[in-house]
């Protein structure tokens, strides 16, 4: 497998920003026998090396690194290890061999203390199903992780309002958990999460126990905060349609490997091995590509219509384009024209979509 | 128990089944032989004399030892037993002043009371806004009408004494089953260790560690205080144990990653999210406390359940009834009022937070009322702060009335139908088991331990049965398994129909699981009182209350069994054409059999703690042993009695436990 760092080689925002969050060469496996992983180290022991030893190994040799202000998203079938993979980056289940890098410092060799330290106050998750506590109310949920670190009253009441009301719950303050819907429980999951202003925040699977409507909803819900907020955010989810809506990156991980990272866009015009390819292969593509994976080459001969910006996606301008008998000039960030694309490209990008049959290249 | 449940699976197939009965024959037969040859060799009927340990006499030396000269280095063991009373005193004294006595400065004749207790108008109304508070009017007027009742038939001041002793026994023994049952849950290495401790606990009947208790604590409230507490902690740890088991891993995990330290995860996030869990311990610490409250006033604790011994012992039905109703009742009340309290979920506030802090807890500032409105009337009316004694009611004259003039007319006839059982049933089969050969029942157990569990189990229950030999008590136990196992079969042959009819009745159902619910609540005494009034004293009277007590068990097991059956196995058996009658028979008794057996295990327990309490009555086994042994406060005798009976009970529950997995196993609905 490539080095990460050739694989996030054409990634926008990787060299503006700085890596928040890493890990190198991380392993978790379960089992009686732990101290028999460890002989086996270093190297790469196969899964059925592992399993002679009486082994599981649900994280294998991952590396990655999220950077500042990016939208992470791992995703993989469920019990491929992404819980444990999410758990071993808070600690909350200790990796059994690796790094964990949090802005530069190895967190496995973090104290207990200093863990409780850096917790309280740099990192937020959300849960599956909600984890809220049953016997507070919406605002002592919220208000929780606050309170614990011995905020005042006043103070960590004021945060945990100004919470409440950016996940649109304002008015249900006293509610007890039991009392509202498993949206609302969520918003309530993602309002205490961020209640202690987290450098890193972790989601895992936080959608997937709600109904589908209600899921889309909570992904745009999720997508406004994170645009006021701009968090660097793990998340976790099963659903690929869900990742490619909220993903800058996604890791796609297999077994406790990570097969593939990239960008959406990647994913589908580069998939790895097959198995990506057989995620990708449902997915509207007009939705992910952007202008620029599908212009030709610029023809200067031609009179254009109009022009579309490089970076928009497919589906958002096909109409403008396939309206048009004359192609379209795609042009970058400072007006340049970069390329042209024209209604054929754009049908047949829908078409093989919508057909289901491919064409052959 | 899955070690336990693998190996008797090994057997199963390791066994040719032909072998089995002829296994069991061969031991039948050596029975036999054994009994017809007991000249040559009396020493495997009868177990010898010669052979047996002093192990009551090592008992008693033992406690006396730890009484008169153990040093705890800075402090002797008795000082340390002297400060435990000296601490516990206090919040005894308080609340019975509180609720019974009323403050008083002064000893004696000279006493003078500077503070009257809380009346009966406020504790009444006191536990009706209570029950308003956990609940509603309905259980306001169950709860209030309870305590009315024990207010009009003269049982107030008892009741009021008993209450105060429940309730700093009640706190004391949750906190201590809480901290307990954290350690367990935190320590592995803990729980291991206090596990069989609680085990043995559970099955040793209260009168064994009732002895020691009375020796080391002396005779009086206090020491009967601790022994309510001793008693009714195991569930607590146990439950809270489970429950902080039971809290969702993501809940725990949120509690991690808020950065709670250790305490503040169990105190901030565990314990609170196991409330619905600790509840069901907190209920079970309030009735098994009720369940001592006769048994504690053999060694010094007063109120209701002093009233109750005294009538059975001078046998004044009339008195010993009320007495044991009011008991009933004030367990039912209490129960319901609990169990109200743990359904409750915490109630939304209202929007107006900003209302001022006494009109958020209206329930708070009425009780506050009552008790300050009642007090200030009890100045100024007696009737209020006493219930007129001109206004009481009693039934104690009719009920011995009653029970004369049923003597007096059937006499013969209950005579008669005792004497038939006895004679042609009970005796004969009491006869049958003393005449056992010890060393063929020993060799039978140990070859059902080998079979469910091999060696480990053959051993272990071999041991058991042995220690009951070597002990000298092998008669006695003989005479209480005798009564145990019948009154157990009869409980079973009434209460498996039962179980089933109401498994099969959906409206038969809810009539019999509001009986069995009501008659769980009831204190094994209440059960002891009517029998004695009809049949006197004897073997027959024990085993009718024993059958009354247990026979909830297995029809609430049966029911169990049978509902919890997958109903889509049901379902394919009628659309495959059977009747009514071939699913009961081919499907439902199958599938149910493990479960009804657990029935039984949990019946034979039941039976055994109960016999204990039938000693009073007169039996002759080693629930009698442990009576004497209290009466004369001989610890040896008492504490080897009661571990005898706990070792027969665990014999039954390991050899039954076992048998119940493979069986389930085998039907594939382990
Ligand atoms: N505490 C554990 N002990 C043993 N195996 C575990 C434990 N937790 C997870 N696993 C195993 O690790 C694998 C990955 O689990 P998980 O991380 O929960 O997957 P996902 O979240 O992707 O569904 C699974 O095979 C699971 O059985
Ligand atoms: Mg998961």
């Amino acid at each position: 497998m490539a080095d990460p760092a050739s694989r996030d080689a054409d990634h926008p925002v990787r060299g503006t920003r700085a890596v928040k969050l890493a890990c190198r060469g991380l392993w978790k496996v379960f089992g009686t026998s732990a101290d028999r992983f460890q002989a086996m180290l270093p190297g790469t022991p196969s899964a059925a090396d592992l399993h002679g030893a009486g082994l599981i190994a649900a994280v294998r040799n991952v590396e990655f690194a999220i950077h500042e202000g990016e939208i992470f998203v791992i995703m993989g079938l469920s019990g491929s290890g992404k819980s444990t993979l999410v758990r071993c980056l808070s600690r909350l289940v200790e990796p059994s061999a690796g790094q964990v890098l949090f802005d530069g410092r190895d967190l496995l060799k973090a104290t207990e203390t200093e863990l409780i330290e850096i917790r309280r106050h740099k990192m937020g998750m959300v849960f599956q199903n909600f984890a809220l506590l049953p016997h507070l109310t919406v605002l002592g949920n919220v208000a929780f992780p606050l309170e614990v670190q011995g905020v005042e009253r006043q103070a960590r009441e004021a945060r945990a309002r100004e919470m409440i009301e950016l996940v649109g719950l304002k008015g249900r303050e006293s509610c007890y958990p039991r009392e509202l819907s498993g949206g609302q429980q969520q918003r309530v999951g993602i309002a205490r999460s961020l209640a202690v202003k987290p450098d890193i925040w972790f989601l895992d699977e936080p959608f997937s126990a709600l109904d589908p409507l209600i899921r889309r909803e909570m992904q745009d819900e999720f997508l406004r905060i994170q645009s006021v907020l701009k968090k660097t955010i793990a998340f976790i989810t099963h659903d690929f349609d869900e990742a490619i809506r909220l993903a800058d990156r996604i890791a796609i991980m297999k077994d406790g490997e990570i097969i593939q990272i990239g960008t959406p866009e990647q994913l589908i015009t580069h998939p790895a091995t097959a198995y990506v390819s057989e995620f990708t292969r449902d997915i509207p593509r007009a939705k992910v590509l952007s202008v620029r994976a599908l212009m030709r080459a610029p023809d200067e001969r031609v009179e254009y219509a109009g022009q579309v910006r490089a970076e928009a996606r497919v589906a958002s301008v096909a109409r403008q384009i396939v309206e048009s008998p004359q192609p379209h000039a795609v042009v970058d960030g400072s007006s340049a024209i970069v390329g042209m694309i024209d209604r054929q490209q754009v049908i047949d990008l829908l078409v093989r979509q919508d057909g289901g049959q491919e064409r052959p290249k | 128990m899955t070690a336990g449940t693998a190996a008797a699976v090994r057997v199963d197939t390791a066994t040719p089944r032909s072998a089995v009965p002829w296994a069991w024959a061969t031991i039948a037969v050596l029975a036999v032989c054994l009994y017809l040859g007991r000249a040559a060799a009396p020493w495997a009927v009868t177990f010898p004399e010669e052979w047996t340990l002093p192990a009551q006499a090592w008992v008693s030396r033992f406690v006396k030892w730890l009484y008169e000269d153990a040093s705890l280095g800075l402090f002797t063991f008795q000082e340390l037993t002297r400060a435990i009373s000296w601490v516990l005193q206090w919040p005894l004294e308080a609340a019975k002043s509180l609720l019974s006595g009323g403050f008083v400065r002064g000893m004696g004749q000279q006493a003078v009371l500077i503070w009257p207790p809380l009346s009966w108008v406020g504790a009444i109304g006191v536990v009706t806004v209570m029950s308003l508070y956990a609940r509603d009017w309905r259980l306001g007027l169950l709860v209030c009408g309870c305590f009315l009742y024990i207010a009009v038939f003269g049982q107030w001041h008892s009741a009021m004494i008993t209450l105060s002793s429940i309730v700093i026994a009640v706190p004391l023994g949750v906190a201590g089953g809480l901290l307990l049952g954290i350690l367990a849950f935190r320590h592995p290495m803990f729980e291991r260790a206090i596990t069989p401790i609680m085990d043995l606990m559970q099955t040793v009947p209260v009168f064994a560690y009732l002895v020691p208790i009375l020796v080391l604590f002396g005779f009086n409230p206090v020491a009967a205080m601790i022994a309510t507490i001793i008693y009714a902690l195991p569930p607590m740890v146990r439950n809270t144990t489970l429950a902080l088991r039971r809290v969702p891993t993501e809940i725990v995990e949120f509690g991690r990653m808020a950065g709670c330290s250790r305490g503040q995860l169990t105190w901030r996030v565990m314990v609170p999210a196991a409330r619905g869990g600790l509840m069901i311990g907190v209920n079970q610490v309030i009735m098994l406390s009720l369940n001592m409250v006769i048994i504690a006033s053999m060694i010094g604790a007063g109120g209701l359940g002093r009233d109750v011994l005294t009538a059975l012992r001078s046998l004044n039905f009339g008195a010993g009834l009320e007495a044991s109703i009011a008991i009933t009742l004030l367990a039912i009340a209490l129960d319901r009022l609990s169990q109200a309290y743990a359904a409750r979920p915490p109630s939304a506030q209202s929007p107006g937070e900003s209302r001022p802090r006494w009109r958020r807890h209206p329930h708070l500032l009425a009780a506050t009322a009552v008790v300050a409105a009642s007090w200030l009337l009890g100045w100024l009316i007696p009737a209020v702060q006493q219930y007129p004694e001109e206004l009481q009611v009693t039934t104690g004259p009719l009920i011995n009335e009653t029970m004369k003039w049923l003597n007096v007319n059937f006499f013969d006839l209950i005579e008669a139908l005792k004497a038939w059982v006895l004679l042609n049933f009970m005796v004969p089969i009491k006869r049958l088991f003393v005449a056992l050969p010890w060393a063929a029942v020993v060799a039978a157990l140990a070859y059902a331990g080998w079979r469910l569990g091999r060696w480990r189990l053959a051993l272990l229950v071999a041991a058991l049965a042995g220690f009951i030999a070597v002990t000298g008590q092998w008669e006695k136990a003989m005479q209480t398994l005798y009564l145990c196992g019948l009154a157990t079969l009869l409980a079973c042959a009434l209460g498996i129909p039962v179980g089933i009819l109401a498994a099969r009745h959906e409206r038969l159902n809810r009539v019999v699981q509001v009986i069995i619910d009501t008659l769980q609540t009831l204190p094994a005494f209440a059960y002891l009182m009517p029998v004695v009034m009809l049949f006197r004293v004897g073997d027959f009277t024990a085993m009718l209350a024993v059958i009354a007590y247990a026979i909830v068990f297995p029809v609430r097991y049966t029911i169990f069994g049978i509902r919890q059956i997958d109903p889509t196995l049901v379902e394919a058996a009628v659309a495959s054409g059977c009747t009514r009658r071939q699913l009961l028979w081919k499907v439902q008794l199958p599938l149910a059999f493990p479960e009804i057996m657990l029935g039984v295990n949990q019946t034979i327990l039941m039976a055994l703690s109960m016999l204990v309490i039938t000693a009073l009555v007169g039996t002759r086994e080693l629930g009698q042993e442990v009576y004497i042994a209290l009466a004369k406060a001989d610890v040896g005798r008492g504490v080897v009695a009661g571990v005898c009976i706990a070792f027969m009970a665990i014999i039954a529950d390991r050899l039954i436990q076992p048998w119940v997995a493979a069986r389930k196993h085998r039907l594939g609905i382990a």
